[in-house]
Order: structure tokens, then sequence, then C-alpha cells
């Protein structure tokens, strides 16, 4: 073996071939129901219609997009400045208790997801813990509503992903050399001119990387949404979740799903581009 | 350890995980049935098994919904008798994917009641067996809520002091026909005028509301979190349970008349043995378990009758008459209206 | 010594809010156990029913079990394909946007549309479901994810040290152990606790690609379908205890460890 052209290749087919087989196929198939119509009882009846793009068009479902895009960004940006501090503070324990840490970090979410959502409802609601001891504590006026909120959804979106993000940004920040941090001290860079200058741009990726976990599973999620926020405020993953199952339209689905994936897929291309940019890899584009 | 030993092991595991994943994948049983967790007796298998000699494997579903989607993608495969509410019901005849009931293997179908035979989607019982049925209505603190509630609009247009502590179902089409009997239409509405009304009013409810919700609404209740709730009158009766101030009322507009029903699978190869299921469910003292346990009403006459008066007295809509019961429209399926459906509910949901 | 306290102290800090914010629903869930109701939101006296109710639920215990199963070679399968398809990528002289593509798919694929393909797709071919299918389908998305926290840390890694390694006359897999995978095995660590903890949780598609015995169910879906009569705390019994367990091993497999080392 040689590190000539054919091995990255060889490297990446049984990922590849995994995806393929078991993911563009299937999808490709069902996505395909877009180009057909609903039958009278649900299902797919065969006839070529454009129809379910038409009704992908209209600004309600953009309006949502938008609406749910903001708020998993919302989450996103918290998370990431919840997760960089931890990830540093994690990546400077001692070697030895860095990985008991990062195993802490994920423990909470080997319960499960619904309740762990009722837990924080327990801890939210107007007759929850927080009030009551807030009322212990003597206040007196009219019990917080925290609950079913947009904030309850972003903290509960927040909480959840929030390990997946710490993991990422670990896992460039680890690999930090803290040589390179004191010889920039020693060239009279400041901490935060050292942090700007040399930390960041080379743990960027791990902060991208951790960033699209928490947007697209935020954007996808459904659980949260109804739960903690009453089911109040609609992701898109529900919307297309509701085409399958409750209102049985499997065409529409297919395309306001092949609608989602492709947004999805351009905004994540867009955003690797600006961060190997920004992180200034030498590899890529440079190279050439 | 070398890298070819560490290969030979890695190849070794490999095939002692496929061996393990592979195992337990054909079922062993008779009858593989889908049903909501806890809607049958506990020891179902067992009593089944002693009266017929069959065994059978109960899977639980969480919703409608889940279960139509994984029987319409895989066509029934696995399933013999699945538990799904009258619209799905109908859905699964309609895609040709239920078999019909055979009357003769099923006497017990004499216990229901002459109205259980004769309901709208499935007039005569040709492909669906009832199970239990119920109202949807209001279910409510009456030491929370000043006047007793009786209309849909103390719910979509509530008094000053509830605002903020009512929940509505978030299920599309319970949603839309809170609205719908409010404005006097059909729960089956499909004129879109009408529709763009309901939609309207769902949209100004919302303003109101602390929540929609499918599954915790009696417990809000409990804890004083809400105090006026849009409930299904057997769901009310586990509030009654923990809280006799809890109250269930079907406004004066009207109901809907829900049903839960029991479709065997025409990709079933046990047919015989899931008409014996159905047959030993209808029994009148395996049926009322259902009616004792969950709180649900059922269409068995032979099992209604044997119940304790207590029962009754301590949750009243367990005692409303089938006559009565029938008065309230069916949700049926809509065919195509089911778009605007669910383009309406998509809106009220996105409103802010 | 004092310069080395003080510059530890931000961080100590910071891992105290953080675990604290982590843990916090922890702690209620863990309470809950113990609460004497049924209901998930009121708290009504302590017992601990819900704890020998557990123990006789042999649905939830075998439930447990299989996602565990589950859990375990999804992770196992998707860390090396993962790991492997980074470093194609990574090594690739050239960008492929088809092939960043296919690596975002499963991230941004909603899960009903994969549950649903998926179920159509194994039918189509008759293939008998299992807990094998659902392994199959979890390792399409956990794939995506190791491979994305691989790849974040091969972004400034320098391959010419590989390149050296192999001129001094290493061999293509003692250059992979002693020097790539030194380097990389945080994120392969990293990539598969979040593995596991992604498929440890995940509902939809494994309801859909685990046929229809009871011999396949998975916890989540035992959890999800308590729904409609409420979430008894013999769940959150279950959950102080796999937590319980799994960090108790963890320090004892540590504590170990050091008395290894330290003679």
């Amino acid at each position: 073996m040689s590190l000539n052209a054919t091995r990255p290749n060889l490297l990446a087919a049984p990922g590849v071939a995994w995806l393929v087989a078991f993911m563009v196929v299937p999808c490709l198939l069902v996505l395909s129901y877009a180009f057909f119509q609903r039958g009278v009882w649900g299902g797919v009846e065969y006839t070529v219609t454009l129809e379910n793009f038409a009704r992908v068009a209209d600004p309600l479902y953009a309006k949502i997009f938008l609406n749910s895009a903001r708020i998993a960004l919302t989450a996103t940006v918290i998370a990431i400045l919840i997760a960089y501090p931890a990830a540093y503070a994690i990546s400077r324990a001692p070697r030895m208790s860095q990985p008991i840490l990062l195993f802490f970090a994920v423990l909470p979410f080997w319960s499960n997801y619904l309740i762990r959502t009722y837990a924080w409802i327990v801890l939210l609601n107007r007759e929850g813990l927080i009030n009551n001891l807030l009322r212990s504590l003597g206040y007196t006026g009219e019990p917080l509503s925290m609950l079913y909120t947009e904030s309850a959804v972003i903290t509960g979106l927040v909480y959840n992903y929030l390990p997946f993000v710490i993991l990422a940004i670990y896992s460039t920040l680890s690999r930090l050399n803290p040589e390179l941090m004191e010889a920039s001290r020693d060239l009279g860079a400041g901490p935060v001119r050292t942090f700007l200058r040399v930390t960041l741009p080379l743990t960027l990726p791990g902060v991208a990387a951790g960033g699209v976990f928490v947007f697209v599973l935020s954007i996808g999620n459904f659980v949260t949404p109804a739960l903690l926020g009453g089911g109040r405020f609609q992701m898109v993953g529900n919307l297309v979740y509701d085409q399958f199952l409750t209102a049985n339209d499997w065409p529409f689905g297919a395309a306001l799903g092949a609608a989602l994936i492709l947004t999805m897929i351009v905004l994540l291309l867009l955003q690797a581009r600006a961060t190997a940019h920004a992180s200034g890899e030498r590899k890529g584009e440079a190279a050439q | 350890m070398t890298v070819k030993n560490r290969l030979t092991a890695t190849c070794a595991a490999a095939a002692l995980a496929a061996a393990c994943l592979a195992a337990g994948t054909a079922s062993a049983a008779d009858l593989v049935i889908s049903n909501w967790a806890g809607y049958m007796a506990p020891d179902i298998a067992d009593t089944f098994k002693a009266a017929t000699g069959l065994e059978i494997e109960v899977v639980n579903h969480a919703t409608n919904e889940e279960v139509m989607g994984k029987l319409m993608a895989s066509g029934g495969k696995g399933y013999d008798v699945v538990f799904v509410s009258s619209p799905f019901a109908e859905i699964l005849n309609g895609q040709g994917l239920a078999e019909p009931i055979d009357k003769a293997a099923v006497p017990n179908l004499a216990n229901l009641y002459p109205e259980a035979a004769t309901l709208a989607y499935d007039p005569g019982n040709t492909f669906s067996v009832p199970y239990t049925w119920g109202t949807t209505g209001l279910c409510y603190r009456s030491d929370l809520v000043k006047d007793t509630p009786d209309s849909w609009l103390n719910l979509l247009q509530p008094a000053d002091a509830i605002k903020g502590k009512t929940t509505m179902l978030a299920t599309d089409r319970w949603l839309m026909a809170a609205g719908e009997l409010a404005k006097g239409f059909s729960v089956n509405e499909k004129d879109p005028a009408k529709l763009e009304e309901v939609k309207n009013l769902l949209i100004e409810a919302k303003k109101t509301l602390l929540a929609y919700d499918d599954t915790t609404f009696y417990s809000k209740l409990v804890s004083g979190e809400a105090s006026l709730v849009h409930a299904w009158d057997g769901w009310c009766n586990y509030g009654i349970t923990e809280n006799k101030d809890i109250k269930f009322v079907v406004p004066k507009e009207g109901s809907d008349l829900w049903i839960d029903t029991i479709v065997v699978l025409k990709s079933s190869e046990k047919k015989d043995a899931a008409m014996k299921f159905i047959n030993f469910i209808l029994d009148a003292k395996n049926h009322a378990w259902a009616a004792q346990n969950i709180l649900y009403k059922v269409p068995n006459k032979a099992a209604m009758e044997s119940l304790d008066k207590a029962l009754s007295e301590q949750y009243p809509n367990m005692a409303m008459a089938p006559a009565d019961l029938v008065k309230y429209e069916l949700l049926r399926d809509l065919g195509t209206a089911q778009k605007d459906y669910s383009r309406i509910v998509s809106e009220i949901k996105a409103a802010n | 010594m004092n310069a080395t306290f003080s510059s530890k102290l931000p961080g100590r800090i910071v891992l105290l809010l953080v675990f604290g914010f982590l843990y916090l629903p922890i702690a209620v869930l863990v309470l809950l156990s113990f609460n004497d109701s049924g209901l998930p939101t009121s708290w009504s006296g302590f017992s601990v029913r819900w704890y020998g109710a557990l123990l006789a639920n042999t649905d939830i215990l075998r439930a447990a079990g299989n996602t565990f199963i589950v859990a375990i070679f999804a992770t196992v399968i998707s860390t090396v394909l993962g790991t492997l398809l980074a470093l194609g990528m990574e090594t690739r002289r050239r960008k492929s946007n088809g092939l960043e593509a296919l690596a975002f798919a499963p991230m941004v694929i909603p899960d009903i549309v994969l549950a649903v393909a998926l179920l159509t797709f194994f039918s189509r071919l008759g293939l008998a479901m299992g807990l094998h299918t659902i392994v199959i389908s979890h390792v399409i998305f956990d794939l995506a994810f190791v491979c994305s926290v691989v790849r974040a840390r091969l972004k400034h890694f320098d391959f010419s040290i590989v390149e050296a390694s192999r001129d001094l006359g290493a061999s293509g897999w003692t250059t992979f152990w002693r020097v790539t995978f030194p380097v990389l095995l945080p994120s392969i660590v990293a990539g598969a606790l979040l593995a596991f903890t992604l498929s440890v949780d995940e509902f939809i598609i494994a309801f859909f690609t685990a046929g229809a015995g009871r011999s396949s169910i998975t916890l989540p879906m035992q959890i999800y379908s308590m729904i409609r009569f409420g979430i008894t705390p013999e769940v959150n019994a279950l959950a102080t205890i796999v937590m319980g367990v799994s960090a108790t091993a963890l320090l004892i497999s540590q504590w170990l460890n050091r008395q290894q080392q330290v003679p």
C-alpha cells in the first residue's frame, strides 16, 4: 500500500457502500413518491404530477422552516458558548481524568429522552420544583410561567445536544500543543490574542462540527417542541413527520422531505467551505 | 496482541455478533397482536392459551399514526391483529389490508349492542370489531373553574380567570373537531369557507392556551397547572381517580364519537386463530376487563351489564347509554380533503 | 503552586456549572423514581415500589438488553466505518462535493423519511427484520456523526509525518497504529460515545425497522408505547440503575487501572 490516489478511495469505500446501499437507494425510492399523487385512502397512486412541489412552495412552509431555523440557530449558538469553555476545561484536566469527564458528560443521556424531558417539565412548570422553591423562599407573586415558551424549547434543545458539542470541540482541543500556546505567549501575545490567533482557528473545525450537530438535530426534533413548547412551536422535522404519519400523505411528505434535505445539504456545504477558509486549512483549495 | 491475532479476534467477534443478532427474528407465537400498552389484560396471553391452546405475542404501539405508517410501508407483514381507531381501520380496509371478519367464527359478536353493529364506517362489522368507544369533551377541576362549563366556547374563548390554564388535544382531527363543533359544523366538514372560520377560531384560541397536550393533560389537572382541558372521556377518568374534584362534561354542542377497533390483517397467515382471538376478547368477562381497568366504555352489552354499579357512580360518563352515544358523529376518513386539514393544522401550529 | 491553583480555578468553576446543568434534570429523574404516584409530573410521597415493579417487568428489562446490544453493535461498526471514511475524505487531494453531501445526508434526512424508506426497502427485499436491521439502520446516522468528529480532528493533521514514517520503512499498518491512530484516538473515543448515545435514544427508525415481533423491541419503543396510559416511574428507576451501574463500573475500572500503574 502506498499513499497514492486510490488509497483514500479505498478507505472511504466501506462507509460509502453502506450509505449508498442502505440510505441513498431506499431514500430515493421513497423520495420519488414526490412525483406521484396521494391515493384516496392515503398511500401512493402512480399518476405523475408536480402538484406536490407546487404545494411545497407555499410560503407557510418557508415560514415554518425559517422559524425553526431561527430556534435551532439560537440553540446552536448557546450550546457552543457553554460547550467551548467546558471542553477547554476538560482538555486541561489531568490526562487520566479526561475520558472520565467526557463519560460523565454523556452519561445523563443514557437515560431516555422522554423522561429527561418530563424531568424538565417537573422543574419548570407553574406548580413545579423551581416555583415551589421560590415560594418557600418567600416569593409571593404569580408563579413564573417558564414552560411552553420558546425559551423552554431552546433550553431543552441546548440541554440535550450540549454533550455532543463538548465531544466535538474536545476532540480538536485535546490535540492542541500546549507548547504552541506557550510559544505564542513567549512571543508577547496576550491570552486573548493567543486564543483568537492560535486556539480558535485550530479548534474551529470542532466548533463547526458540534454546531452542525445541534442545528440539524434541533431542526428535526419534535419531542421537545411538543412537550416543553406545549406544541405551540413547530420544527420542520415535525412537518415532514405529520405528512407521512398524521395526514397519510406520503407524496407530499416526500416532496417536503426532499426540499428540506436539499436546503440543509446546501447550507452545510457552504458552512464547510466557510469553516475551512476561516480556520486556514492548508489542504484543499489552498494546496492546489 | 499482534495485528493478525487482532484480526482473527475481530472476525470471531463479528461472527458471534451476527449469530446473536439474527437469533429471535422469527416469532414462535401463533399470533402477533399490536395494541396500545396497557389496553388489554396483562395476563391475556395466559388466559387465551388456557382457553384455546394458542400462543399470542402482544406488541405495543404508541399511536395510531405510527403503527399505520409501519403497516403501510410493510404491507402488514408480521402482524396478525391490530388495534386502531376507526378512521384508521377505514383506511386499512380502503387499502385492501384488512381481512373480512368471519362472522361464523366469532359468535360473541352477538354480545355487542345493536348500535355497535351499525356504525357508519363499517355497518355490519365487516372488516372491524369495535373494542372501546366514547366521547371527547371537557375535563375540568370543579374546584378551580367557577361556572360549570357546558360549551366548547368555554375552552376556545375562556373566561379571564382560566386563560393560560387550558389545554387542547394536538392530534389534528380532534383539534379541528373542537372548532367545528363550536361552530355547529360537522366534524368531517369539507367546505373550505367553513374550515377557514374554524381555523380563525382555533388561532384565536391558541393565544389563551397553556399548551397542546395529547398525553399528560390529566396530570396537569391533578397538579393544578391547568384547570380545564380538552380530553377523551376515558382519559379524564384517570384524573378523576387521582382527584375527586375533576369532572367530565360533553359540551351542549355535542362531541364526536370515537371508536377503537380490532382489525385482522389480510397478510396474516393465521386468520382462524385471529378470529378466535376476537371472539375471546368479545367474551363478556374479557371485554369487561377493559371497562373496569382502563375505564373506557365498551360496546359489549353483556360486559357492561356485568359491571359493578359503583363504577358508574365514581365515573359518571361510564353510564352513558349507547343510544345517546351514537347520536354523535363519527370521525370519518377525509379522502382528499385531508390535504386541507393538514395545511390548516400546520398554519394553526405555526401561528403566534 | 499558587499559580497552578489560580489557573485551574476558572476551569473548575466552568465544569461545576456545566455539570450542574447536565445533572439538574437527572437529579429530578432520580427523585421521581422514588415517587409513589404514577404521574410523571407530580410528587406524592417516597416509595421504592417502582424498583420492585421494574424487577418484575420482564418486558422493560428485555427491551433494555436489546437497546444495549443494538447500541454496542451500531457503535462498533459505525466507529470503524466512520473513522475510515473520515481518513479517506481528508486524505483525498481533491474535495468532492458529492462525497461531502453523502457524509452530511444521514444527519439531515428527517428520521421519518429514513424510517419509511428502510422499512419499504427491507420489505421489498423480503428481508427478515429484527435487531440486525435496527443495527444496519442506526449505523447510517451514527457513522456520519463519527466521521464528522474524526474529520474535525484531521483538519490540521500534518500528513507529512505519515509519509515520513513510511519513508523510514514502516509498513502501512505500523504507521497507522503508531502514528495516525494515537493522534485520532481522542476523536474516535468522542465519536464512539456520540454514536452510542444517539443509538440508545433513537425511537422512530428502530420502531419501523424492528420487524413485528416482541423479541426486537428496544427501550425507547417500550417507553414511547407507554405514553397513552402514562409513563410509570419504573422507567426512571431503570434509568437510575443504568446510570448508577455505568458510573460505578467506570470508576472501578479506573481505580483498578491506577492500582496497576502505581505498584
